[in-house]
């Protein structure tokens, strides 16, 4: 089995260079990467840093689903799927998604899956901490 | 005695991370049914998934002796 999908779940900081390295690759010309990053305002409240929690194992398994499906759908060849744990501060990267394609259309596409299912599906949640108190995002109506 | 874990909001819901039921829970919808009774704060949630061995499960799963159970509130990863 070829090692073409590199799923992490980090307390540590992200790193762009190995997540781009891990997708060169000789018959790739689409190279794109996704990083998501902490910013300092939501929903116009001033946010000072984030927290998240996953379910580690299930997590894990279901990035390598996300990355599966990718390579079903789409012409692509090697895929990263990064992800912080912990206490994540202002413009610090908290995912990274990187894909490599022969052609730039399905790097695009894949990418974009990519962060759109890791939201929907992957069991991590996000504390947003503002100056005034903490909430999870997303968890109440 | 089925021992769920409990993560985000519904850790701080159930003030556990490790929540333990003793009742006559066959189903995932049985367990949704008394994790609502004994939690009535699940019902201001915009709801939640149950986990089984690490896979998201249906209502209908019928739970067997030693599954991993997680409650999944709405997930906010990236």
């Amino acid at each position: 089995m070829m090692n073409n999908k590199s799923i992490l779940l980090s307390a540590d900081t992200l790193s762009i260079d190995e997540t781009y390295k891990f997708v060169l690759d000789v018959t790739c010309g689409g190279n794109v990467l996704f990083v998501g990053t902490v910013r300092n305002k939501n929903k116009g409240k001033t946010v000072t840093h984030l927290d998240f929690e996953s379910y580690a194992p299930m997590a894990i398994k279901e990035m390598e689903k996300i990355a599966d499906q990718c390579f079903e759908k789409f012409d692509v060849k090697k895929i990263a799927i990064h992800h912080r744990t912990g206490h994540v501060g202002l413009t610090d990267i908290a995912v990274i998604i990187a894909v490599s394609s022969p052609h730039r259309s399905d790097a695009f596409t894949a990418c974009k899956y990519c962060i759109d299912s890791l939201k929907e599906t992957v069991p991590i949640w996000k504390k947003e901490y503002l100056e005034d108190g903490s909430y999870w995002v997303g968890a109440r109506p | 005695m089925i021992r769920i874990k409990c993560f985000g909001v519904a850790k701080e819901i159930v003030e556990n991370e490790l929540l333990k039921l003793d009742s006559n829970i066959h189903s995932v919808q049985d367990l949704r049914t008394e994790i609502i009774k004994q939690y009535p704060d699940f019902l201001t949630i915009k709801g939640f998934m149950v986990a089984v061995n690490q896979e998201y499960a249906t209502d209908d799963y019928v739970l067997e002796e030693g599954d991993e159970i997680a409650i999944i509130p709405p997930v906010s990863g990236g």
